[in-house]
């Protein structure tokens, strides 16, 4: 009986004035929410740049990351010895002033810029730098445990770091590996605090100390990362006192963020999204960069055996239309493997398959494929792939029109890779892939070699294999001399071109927005955010 | 009464074991690894074993199931791969975001729908009736992200009014005005619908109740209108709204997904929609866990409080 009591003289108590009453209050209480709603909106203060990322970071420790989002903020924080020349992908000095390679391409020797120290206020020097490699590298270094460095592979051709002096280190490889240099200018090469590496062992990555031009301030999780200008940077204090990176993984909130000038600058915006910042108030940019889109043709079994049908499936598909209609013009039509942004190394005497319907009929009429059926793999999402279901589709619509019989199927993005990485014999013709890399080297090397098969550990999926292309790619990795090394690249994409083992489709171009308030800024063709020149009014 | 508390307890134990075999089960047999996904393009199978022997993923599952249910039950709920910080750290953290949306989301919904449904009942097929039927449905048949998103471009984007998205201002102090501000768009996208719900069913509720005996009984001597409704009608239909009620609110629960990404609120549905994508397996395993515990928990009370209304169900 007593427990009914309760409620009963709860009950008695709820009358229609006191619902009344509740609803009066939240009505209040909505209102008192509008009415200050103006401070809310207040503008970002000045020298404050707001950045829209696109996701939570995992770290801000260089060695353990991987991804372009967490690349934005680790490249204002810290220093490689050397970096990529302003608006290419070629490198200069940075914390090292001056290196030489010996004859053979398995020494090299850095002359370490003098007088720079850590946030913390430590020396960099050549003991910091051997602390840096060997902590990724040698299993038994005392902070290897603050691991795992899942990009330790970029530098698996170093033997051993040694400390000539205080401001000389030398590098000794296994073997002569000419992608060594840019690989330093990639963010995994960046140069940490030893200090601070021991102070807060595995913690590192929350509290990181370089010596960049911007330090760290702040990490509210999931709302925002803040670092602070460096007055101190060996090359010029940036114009910004802060930088604010705001992680909104939702692409449509991310572009109403901007309109609504809670960001001062957002990355990746979604293509059908441009429209909305062609105004005074905003500034758009973009820049090809070191990308590839492709499909991956099984030439071992099938239809795609044949040169002439996977040549034939290049003239089918529209690559104009896609990068026009369905990426509304944010990439260009790709030519072969190697995207244009590696200038030095690129064969701009290949043009791109031109869209033929009629050359690819009568190709697949020579090969006496007509109807040939074929199984698509498509991914919902991942890294680099652009809107790839609506390219899946597009892809599907031009080669039917040529007489081919394309079935889809879609997979989510780790399923995808678990299906493709595998290779595709047995289970499909082609599949959907895209590349982002830091030198000419990687894609080629990993993809296209005969011994990149996958039960050879590599990416080769569509087990393309050509042992004039596979010699030439051997060679331009021993080569040390840049000129040397492009001659042989390019030779290798007019082959590749000519083999068709991909059909090539386009080379995303990364774009940002950024209000009328921001200037000096400036997008790279590695996709990194650099920021120490930008201003904010 | 603590005794049926207590047996609804301890029966909720072999519930969270099944829940924890389930999941750890489901994170193992779906394709794609956490080492792929940290990977990208560099996964070739020689990095992908070296990556998985650094994360401990290289033991057998039974091995690795024990190993982090022994840590769980200690209250190690490990480290998230891809956020690189201890899993109940982040759970913790991103739940309380939950219940405050949801919370919200639910006050509103409790409040605004069993009046709407009681005063509908009240007024069945009048002017009153009549306008809240056709409100009601329109909340039911738009879905909360849709509407979210009108909101934003609306609110936020247009006039100004709200923020867009998350839950603090990147500046300033963290006051419950600024708060408000931050909430009163996903709480109100995310209540629309569940108020709809609960309005109709109210509404049914009552009706049944008022066809009674002791309604007529009330009437003829002489008790105000008002008092009827309100006092006599509603406490008796509040038995058959409480587990409605609590359907809601994992109705709510649950749709806070969607709100929490359109409007980037800090919450634990979104923490494991980016964790599931990322194959963060002890993130999404403790997530899991932690919110199943939380509806289990839930559950027991929403019977506590059904019982207490009404002695015919046994304790």
């Amino acid at each position: 009986m007593s427990l009914f009591h309760v409620p009963r003289r709860l009950n008695r108590h709820v009358t229609r004035r006191a619902v009344l009453g509740a609803g009066t209050a939240l009505a209040l209480t909505l209102s008192l929410t509008m009415g200050i709603a103006g401070d809310a909106q207040a503008q970002t203060p000045p020298g404050v740049l707001i950045v829209g990322q696109i996701a939570e970071p995992k770290a801000l420790d260089p060695a353990a990351v991987t991804a372009v989002n967490d690349f934005r903020i680790l490249m204002n924080v810290y220093d490689g010895l050397v970096r990529y020349k302003d608006g290419t992908l070629e490198v200069e000095p940075a914390l090292a002033t001056a290196w030489e390679i010996s004859e053979d391409g398995t020494e090299y020797t850095f002359n370490l810029r003098e007088g720079v120290t850590f946030h913390d206020g430590t020396p960099f020097n050549a003991e910091a730098v051997k602390f840096n490699f060997e902590r990724m590298l040698n299993e038994d270094h005392p902070y290897h445990n603050t691991g795992p460095f899942p990009l330790a592979f970029f530098f698996s051709s170093v033997d051993s770091v040694e400390v000539v002096d205080d401001l000389t280190v030398k590098f000794t490889l296994n073997a002569p590996y000419a992608p060594f240099l840019s690989n330093l200018a990639y963010p995994t090469g960046l140069i940490v605090s030893p200090a601070a590496v021991e102070q807060y062992g595995a913690e590192f990555g929350r509290n990181p100390s370089g010596t960049g031009p911007f330090k760290f301030a702040e990490w509210r999780s999931n709302e925002a990362v803040v670092i602070e200008a460096n007055p101190d940077y060996w090359d010029g204090a940036p114009e910004l006192q802060a930088v604010v990176f705001r992680p909104i993984t939702d692409a449509n909130t991310r572009t109403a963020e901007m309109l609504a000038g809670g960001i001062d600058l957002m990355v990746e915006v979604p293509p059908v999204a441009l429209s909305e910042f062609q105004s005074d108030a905003y500034q758009v940019y973009e820049q090809a960069g070191p990308h590839v889109w492709f499909l991956i043709l099984n030439t071992k079994e099938g239809p795609f055996a044949d040169v002439r049908v996977r040549q034939a499936a290049n003239y089918a598909v529209n690559k104009e239309a896609l990068v026009n209609e369905v990426l509304e013009g944010t990439a260009d039509v790709a030519a072969g493997p190697t995207p244009p942004a590696f200038a030095w190394a690129y064969n701009d005497e290949l043009s791109p398959y031109p869209y033929d319907p009629e050359k690819a009929k009568s190709l697949l009429a020579e090969a006496g494929a007509e109807g040939a059926e074929l199984t698509f793999y498509v991914t919902e999402g991942g890294s680099g792939m652009l809107d790839p279901i609506a390219m899946g589709t597009a892809i599907q619509a031009d080669l039917e029109a040529v007489g081919f019989d394309v079935k889809i199927e879609t997979y989510e993005w780790n399923t995808f890779l678990g299906e493709v990485n595998p290779g595709l014999e047995g289970k499909a013709d082609m599949a959907e892939m895209a590349w982002m890399t830091n030198d000419p080297d990687t894609l080629p090397f990993l993809a296209l070699r005969t011994e990149a098969w996958p039960e050879a550990g590599g990416f080769n999926s569509g087990y393309y294999s050509n042992p004039k292309v596979d010699e030439l790619l051997e060679a331009a990795r021993v080569a040390t001399d840049q000129g040397e090394r492009a001659a042989l690249y390019k030779e290798m994409q007019a082959i590749v071109q000519e083999d068709a083992p991909w059909v090539f489709v386009a080379n995303w171009k990364q774009n940002a927005v950024t209000s009328d308030k921001v200037e000096g800024f400036a997008l790279q063709p590695s996709f990194f955010l650099l920021l120490d020149d930008v201003v904010k009014n | 009464m603590t005794g049926y508390i207590l047996k609804r307890l301890l029966s909720a134990i072999p519930v969270l074991f099944g829940i924890t075999v389930i999941v750890f089960l489901i994170m193992a047999l779906i394709p794609g690894d956490p080492a792929t996904a940290i990977l990208g393009s560099y996964a070739t199978p020689e990095n992908v074993e070296k990556l998985n022997r650094d994360l401990g993923l290289d033991k057998p599952l039974v091995q690795q199931y024990f190993i982090w249910l022994s840590n769980m039950v200690q209250g190690d709920f490990g480290t998230s791969f891809a956020l690189n910080r201890p899993v109940i750290d982040e759970v913790l953290e991103r739940f309380n975001g939950t219940l405050v949306l949801a919370g919200t989301a639910f006050v509103l919904c409790s409040v605004f729908g069993v009046v709407a449904g009681v005063i509908s009942a009240a007024n069945q097929y009048g002017l009153a009736d009549k306008a809240i039927t056709f409100v009601v449905l329109l909340g039911i048949s738009i879905p909360s992200f849709f509407l979210g998103m009108m909101m934003i471009l609306f609110f936020a984007v247009n006039l100004r009014w709200f923020p867009v998205s998350g839950m603090w201002p990147i500046y300033g102090d963290r006051t419950l005005p600024v708060l408000l501000t931050h909430l009163a768009m996903p709480a109100f996208a995310l209540a629309v619908v569940a108020t709809g719900v609960v309005a109709r069913l109210s509404r049914s509720a009552m009706l049944e109740v008022l066809r009674q005996d002791f309604i007529r009984t009330a009437r003829a001597k002489g008790v105000h209108e008002r008092g009827v409704i309100w006092r006599h009608a509603l406490k008796a239909a509040m038995v058959s709204i409480i587990p409605v009620l609590g359907i809601q609110a994992g109705f709510v629960l649950s749709g806070a997904v969607y709100i929490e990404i359109v409007f980037q609120w800090p919450g634990v549905g979104r923490m494991l929609v980016d964790a599931i994508l990322k194959r963060d397996i002890l993130l999404v395993q403790g997530g899991v866990v932690f919110v199943a515990a939380c509806y289990v928990l839930f559950n027991i009370m929403v019977d506590v409080a059904q019982s207490l209304l009404d002695p015919r169900i046994k304790t």
